[in-house]
């Protein structure tokens, strides 16, 4: 029992599909209801797509997991109305320390410059979040069914045919596609009997959740070799309600239920926290990691995102906020597809873009890994000469790696995307998601820009627009629709006041030239809905 | 100080994980003597015996670690 938190338990509900006793038809299922199938649910939802949301369990995420949200996925909740909710209930954070033995040896800043509406991080315990999301699916109209879990599928060239277990028994459904969001031991990769390949990290930890009332700042404290844990490493993170997260290497060789046991993790913490600081601990668990992914996502109509496509270490907060943008990479093209308004090999560049961006979370989290964990004796001394020059020469600051914490991919080399012909001196290239800034509304209210973008195809012009639009692309026309505040449009884009970027519905960038060119922009449109080659 | 000891590597971790490939199937014996010809080919690429020495002079100097 958590004294911060109480869980709600959702009851089973037969649904129409189950009573009707023939197999329903439904665009889309979703299986799992963790924040990647939720945030999926909202999307579709938001977009006019009738959602189905099947979950095993009865409530939200049982005790400590994510914790670290980035500020790309807060900025794709945004979009989808509810990253206000999370960041009020949240722990606004920016700051990393490092510390080799009791010293600091290195801090950083994640987000160094103002202007932007979204932090660089929150911190906040997943049941929260689940329960922000579950909100939010709930006011559109997600159908979300509860205590129902996936038992067989079958895929056919036009549909996938699901068996639904429930506590009264099993039902079948049809769906045109389905998304697995079922996390790391997804049964659907387990139906389709697809291989999961990776490394598996020969160590563990403990991870505790502390209630504490203390005015530690809201930074996370990273700590190799401390005298409450020498030789290993341990990590500290504020969450909401006063709990405290705090992570312990404790090796591979560690009982993990010995170490569990109150009679040891209280001294563990007392050597840290000291002996004036009151404390009850809430949750403790320990963990091993993987670091691994499938070798495709999509299997034709069934969609993999998040855990169950990829695995990383928990090293940099890769797992959920990459999950956050599977879906926001999905769901567009999805919609584009559902409607007949892109042909299905769009989705084959959900699965060329999303494999590339888990490629370098995997590549970012095994680095961490192998600098927290040295795998052999040369790794260890190399390591430990990093973080003892880093006390005194600067050069080996930026060595020392703790975790390189989540930033948004780049599809820089996307078949969606439409090189550069003429060189820009600044801002994002094609497959790079936008960068936010404070503008004007026309009507003098301070907005953002990224929430002016929205979520279709959109053609931002930096300056006057002269009445020129393409086709299918909404357009912001900055000194016209926005008014640049602050200069960050000009410096954070190009300040050639003549150039047009078109921007993707997940608002990653598809294009962009010097000066409007009509036929380009059309050609890049179209290239960018999977229609290249294809007539219109 | 002729010896630049400021950040020079444009993406420190790909540097890093070099090192480590580089040890990667090496026994502790091999790793030493990897590590040697390594010094000695960079030794022999700088060029420069002020440059070694201030270099040899932290390399060498123990520092104290906070406990």
């Amino acid at each position: 029992m958590l004294q911060t938190y109480r869980y709600t338990e959702y009851p089973h509900r037969i649904s129409e599909d189950q009573k009707s006793g023939k197999t329903a038809h439904r665009p889309v299922v979703i299986v799992g209801g963790g924040p990647v199938g939720l945030t999926a649910a909202i999307d579709l939802r938001l977009k006019g797509v009738p959602v189905v949301l099947l979950n095993r369990a009865a409530t939200v995420s049982i005790g400590s997991r994510a914790v670290c949200y980035s500020k790309r996925a807060l900025e794709i909740w945004d979009r989808l109305g509810c990253a206000g909710r999370m960041i009020e209930k949240g722990v606004v954070w920016k700051t990393g320390r490092l510390f080799n033995g009791e010293r600091e040896v290195f801090n950083f800043d994640l987000l160094p410059e103002p202007g932007h509406k979204i932090p660089a991080f929150i911190n906040l315990q997943q049941y929260h979040l689940e329960d922000i999301l579950i909100g939010r699916a709930t006011e559109l109209g997600v159908d979300i069914r509860w205590q129902e879990e996936v038992v067989g599928i079958q895929s056919a060239a036009d549909r996938v045919a699901l068996t639904v277990s429930t506590p009264s028994g099993n039902y079948a459904v049809a769906a045109d596609w389905v998304i697995a969001a079922d996390g790391s031991k997804s049964a659907i990769r387990d139906f389709l009997g697809l291989d999961f390949f990776g490394q598996v990290f020969k160590d563990r930890f403990l991870i505790t959740d502390v209630v504490m009332k203390n005015d530690f700042p809201p930074e996370r404290w990273f700590w190799f070799d401390p005298p409450f844990n020498p030789g290993r490493s341990t990590l500290l993170h504020k969450q909401s309600d006063d709990l405290w997260r705090i992570d312990f290497q404790l090796g591979w060789d560690a009982d993990p239920k010995e170490e569990m046991k109150p009679e040891r993790v209280k001294p563990r913490l007392k050597a840290m926290l000291g002996d004036n600081v009151d404390f009850e601990i809430e949750w403790v668990s320990v963990y091993t990691y993987q670091c691994r992914r499938l070798e495709r996502f999509r299997h034709g109509r069934i969609l993999f995102a998040g855990d169950s496509a990829h695995q990383v270490s928990p090293f940099g907060a890769r797992g959920a906020n990459s999950g956050v943008q599977d879906t926001d990479n999905l769901i567009w093209k999805l919609k584009l597809v559902i409607d007949r308004l892109a042909p299905d090999t769009l989705l084959d560049s959900y699965d060329e873009e999303r494999v590339a961006a888990a490629d370098i979370n995997l590549m970012n989290s095994t680095r961490s890994t192998d600098f927290i964990v040295p795998k052999s004796a040369m790794s260890r001394v190399l390591r430990d000469s990093v973080l003892e020059l880093a006390q005194d020469h600067a050069f080996a600051r930026p060595l020392i790696n703790s975790g390189r914490l989540s930033l948004p991919a780049t599809y820089g080399s996307s078949a969606l995307n439409t090189p550069d012909e003429a060189s820009f001196n600044r801002g994002p290239i094609p497959g790079a998601p936008c960068p936010d800034a404070p503008v004007t509304a026309a009507d003098g209210k301070p907005e953002w820009l990224l929430n002016r973008l929205g979520d279709a195809f959109t053609l931002l012009f930096l300056g006057p627009a002269e009445n020129r639009t393409v086709k299918g692309c909404k357009s912001v026309v900055v000194g016209e629709d926005v008014f640049d505040t602050d200069g960050l449009i000009k410096e954070r884009y190009d300040g050639d006041q003549t150039a047009v970027y078109l921007i993707r519905p997940d608002q990653h960038v598809v294009g962009r030239w010097k000066q409007f060119d009509q036929a380009a922009i059309e050609a890049a449109l179209q290239k960018a809905k999977g229609r290249q080659g294809i007539a219109k | 100080m002729k010896l630049n000891t400021d950040p020079n590597m444009d993406n420190p971790d790909d540097f890093y994980e070099m090192l480590i490939e580089f040890h990667r199937n090496l026994s502790d014996e091999e790793s030493v003597k990897a590590n040697a010809k390594l010094v000695l080919l960079l030794v022999n690429h700088i060029g420069d015996r002020d440059v070694i020495a201030e270099a040899m002079a932290i390399a060498a100097s123990k520092t104290e670690t906070a406990k």
